[in-house]
């Protein structure tokens, strides 16, 4: 596994020499087109910054205020309802903010796998649910908000689908792994 | 239904601190969160404009080109509604690796690009195509190698073994992304018809 952490840490490099100088063999005024292409940086960054606004404001009010604990606790019955450990009824608020904010998530793992350590069974599907879902919710406001579409027709529903099964997928694989 | 969640979240956050008598929470969090915004957008100006540069360039020089014929003809299978040699494919690719990668910040621009490439072949701008569809089905839930962050998380609580979720990790990504394609598939096939 640390031969694939050294492709991550040699990854930025490499491109960063290999592309502009292969470039530079075919011909292309290397500066003078990095420059056109940068930018454009500034006005997609820009252009997404009032959904990042309206959606962060919107999720650190539900969670600042304590509403994602009701949620966690008023979801409660379902976990007990398929015959999952009462214990396990922890995960919940991950589960919940996974899709909406990636630091808010982390904080919510930072905080569980301290406090049932990170080699019990909350901390280790607390790590996986952590690196296995992305924040769904907030990646498609993002997106396309940045080219104006409005209608999302079904995205939402899909990516949430897939973040159900990468729920039930976590618990599945780490119920099996490790116990 | 984002409008819906939106204003959900938003109304009942603000009830709920109302109801706790905790009613400076809801302004504290709004400032903080719009302050956030901003720097989170500001803070993706300059890696955005390094890899649309960077972009453009391998762009020139053909090897997104290169790259789309490549990988093309087994990820054209997931977007039959673009053209055979549609710019947005290189930018799809691009980001899907800097995901498995876990290079989030390169991952960003590439996809935003692939966005403006998609929207450029999609004929009503205001409503998702089903290839944006597909591509974010992709994107969220695309497999990491190395969850870099958790991991020194893991590191710093003193975990036995802090790297032993990769494993599980590329598993249950592996059944959601499945999932994700098998369900999109359907999905675009019923509408077909």
């Amino acid at each position: 596994m640390s031969f694939i952490a050294e492709i991550s840490r040699w990854a930025i490099p490499c491109l960063l020499l290999i592309i502009p100088l292969a470039a530079y063999f075919r011909k292309v005024p290397v500066y003078e087109s990095f420059v056109t292409g940068a930018e454009e940086g500034f006005r997609t960054a820009i252009r997404i910054l009032p959904f990042l606004v309206g959606m962060l404001v919107s999720i650190r009010i539900f969670v600042d205020s304590g509403a994602l604990e009701i949620l966690a606790r008023l979801l409660q019955p379902v976990f007990i309802f398929f015959g999952l450990d009462t214990e396990l009824t922890a995960i919940i608020p991950l589960a919940v903010m996974r899709p909406l904010s990636g630091s808010g998530a982390l904080g919510v793992a930072t905080q569980l796998i301290n406090q049932y350590g990170p080699d019990s069974f909350i901390g280790r599907l607390a790590s996986t649910l952590q690196g296995s879902t992305d924040t769904t919710f907030f990646v498609l406001t993002v997106y396309f908000g940045s080219v104006g579409i409005k209608k999302y027709r079904y995205a939402l529903k899909l990516g949430l689908l897939a973040d159900l099964t990468g729920l039930v997928a976590s618990l599945w694989i780490v119920h099996k792994m490790f116990y | 239904m984002v409008n819906a969640i939106w204003l959900f979240m938003l109304a009942t956050g603000i009830i709920v601190a109302a109801l706790n008598g905790r009613i400076d929470v809801v302004t504290e969090s709004a400032m903080a969160a719009a302050e956030l915004g901003v720097e989170t957008a500001f803070g993706l100006i300059g890696v955005m404009s390094l890899w649309l540069g960077l972009m453009k360039l391998a762009e020139d020089a053909g090897f997104i080109k290169a790259l789309a014929r490549f990988f093309g003809p087994a990820i054209r299978r997931l977007f039959p509604t673009l053209r055979e040699d549609s710019p947005a494919l290189g930018a799809i690719i691009m980001n899907l690796s800097a995901n498995i990668l876990g290079l989030g910040n390169a991952a960003t621009p590439f996809g935003l690009k692939a966005m403006q490439e998609l929207q450029k072949e999609n004929p009503h701008p205001d409503t998702a195509s089903p290839a944006m569809i597909t591509f974010l089905a992709l994107n969220t839930s695309c497999i990491t190698l190395v969850p870099a962050t958790i991991i020194a998380i893991r590191m710093k609580a003193q975990s036995v073994n802090p790297t032993e979720i990769i494993g599980p990790t590329i598993v249950a990504t592996g059944c959601a992304m499945t999932l994700a394609i098998i369900a999109d598939y359907l999905i675009r096939r019923r509408s077909k018809s």
